[in-house]
């Protein structure tokens, strides 16, 4: 199968005054169409930056990335806003639209689209149902748990309907019954949408529940990936086999 | 001495002290609104990141900033009298306190936009909004109690800074309380321009705070 995501040679150097900080150093992987892709590794190691770079609010210093057949790095600013309209991200601390009640924030894309109000309120009507919060459309961010902020997040980004969905720590800020409940949401959008998903953890118990693939990241380089099982039951290398056995003490 | 005449004199006056002060914050924020924006967006953390527009807003706003109004209502005569046609009454007034507020409000729209998550902007801009579509549906109207707060600030400070006008026969309450105070010893007549003074900043800044915190969505 042709990949829908395809990362070569990436290379993040962050310069300081300081001096220089590489965050991904030689990065090459591919991720194919309808895949729950983790990436995980300790804090520092790169992940968030490399998931960022996936929908270039992170400039890579080098290497392409390529989405379907387009090089997001040779993208002229225009052609880059309409790449970006089909990989939808969710974030750690939801990032809503906090003077807009919930239905306005499902809306907001469908906005900068161009869509008409009343097409763009139907549809994210919709969406609410989908995910569980009809009854919320007239609140406000302020008024929702972290669970709900983050589902009106997951909501808001399906309104574009992308292909690729970019999870960064999306379930962090959220105790482990919520993740539960957010992970099974982020499945069945993966089963009826067919959307792939990238998911950044620092939690081995996500991976475990939800990816089918995964790769390993230590201090910007990739060490390791494959499938779950893969990986998980045989990791080859220090860095995975450190992170595993950690979750599974911590498990117990 | 408080017969109608003094009472229709102070009503006139406190027309034209508002007058000055709402026109002054209108034409204000018609300059320093952009100004502001600007400055947010070419900032080093901004959306657009540009040094030397940068760089020239900001020191064309320390510039103005750092002369007295004083002096500056005295310096721009020329150019008051080329817009309105006389260098005084209450709408040649208007000019310097323009001058005087653009920088000032510019400086506040730029901290109120700064104040904006970035979280969000990024959010909106991985969902590939536009600059301008972030600048006006995300920065702008997620900012907008703050930038109220802003508008209330405002009105009051260019409150105070018209009755500074008076100085060169400005009009408005401030001239009032200049002529019959200090001019001529009538202390009464003073003190009542400064009541109504305190009470105008008073009205305005209670609307303004009522307003700002009715708009403000994040609170439960």
């Amino acid at each position: 199968m042709e990949p829908i995501i395809k990362v070569e040679h990436l290379n993040k150097i962050f310069s300081s005054g300081t001096g220089e900080v590489v965050a991904a150093d030689d990065i090459s992987f591919s991720i194919d169409k309808g895949d729950i892709f983790g990436i995980i590794g300790l804090s520092g190691a790169g992940k968030s930056t490399l998931v960022r770079c996936l929908n270039l609010l992170e400039r890579p210093t080098s290497g392409s990335i390529f989405i379907g057949k387009n090089n997001l790095l040779e993208l002229s600013e225009r052609e880059l806003r309409m790449e970006r309209r089909k990989i939808g991200m969710i974030f750690q601390h939801f990032n809503l639209l906090m003077q807009r009640n919930v239905l306005d924030n499902v809306c907001f894309p469908l906005e900068i689209a161009g869509m008409k109000k009343k097409e763009a309120r139907e549809r994210a009507s919709k969406l609410l149902k989908t995910v569980g919060l009809k009854e919320k459309a007239k609140a406000y961010p302020a008024q929702l748990s972290g669970g709900q902020k983050q589902r009106v997040a997951i909501a808001r980004v399906l309104a574009a309907n992308p292909e690729i969905l970019l999870c960064d720590e999306a379930t962090s800020a959220l105790d482990p019954q919520t993740t539960k409940s957010i992970l099974s949401l982020l499945k069945d959008i993966n089963e009826k949408y067919g959307i792939t998903i990238v998911v950044i953890t620092h939690e081995m118990s996500v991976v475990r529940e939800i990816c089918s693939h995964v790769a390993v990241l230590e201090e910007g380089k990739l060490v390791e990936s494959g499938t779950v099982d893969e990986v998980f039951d045989s990791p080859k290398t220090e860095a995975a086999r450190k992170l595993i056995l950690n979750a599974g003490i911590q498990n117990k | 001495m408080w017969g109608k005449e003094m009472i229709i004199m102070l009503a006139e006056g406190t027309a034209d002290t508002l007058y000055m002060t709402l026109m002054s914050t209108l034409f204000g924020y018609v300059l320093g609104l952009p100004m502001g924006i600007l400055l947010a967006v070419t900032d080093k953390e901004g959306i657009r990141p540009n040094r030397l527009i940068y760089k020239v807003l900001d020191f064309v706003a320390n510039l103005v900033r750092s002369i007295p109004f004083l002096i500056l209502l005295i310096l721009v005569i020329p150019l008051t009298k080329a817009i309105v046609g006389k260098s005084y009454g209450s709408s040649a007034t208007v000019v310097p306190l323009v001058i005087a507020a653009a920088p000032f409000i510019a400086r506040m729209v730029e901290s109120s936009l700064k104040e904006v998550d970035r979280g969000v902007i990024e959010a909106a801009i991985s969902m590939g909004a536009g600059n301008f579509q972030i600048i006006w549906k995300v920065m702008l109207a997620e900012a907008r109690t703050s930038l109220l707060v802003g508008v209330t600030i405002a009105v009051g400070t260019i409150l105070g800074y018209s009755a500074m006008a008076g100085v060169v026969g400005g009009g408005g309450l401030g001239d009032i309380a200049i002529r019959y105070g200090y001019y001529r010893y009538q202390t009464d007549v003073m003190l009542v321009t400064i009541i109504i003074l305190v009470a105008l900043v008073q009205i305005l800044q209670g609307l303004g705070m009522l307003l700002s915190k009715k708009m403000d969505k994040r609170r439960v």
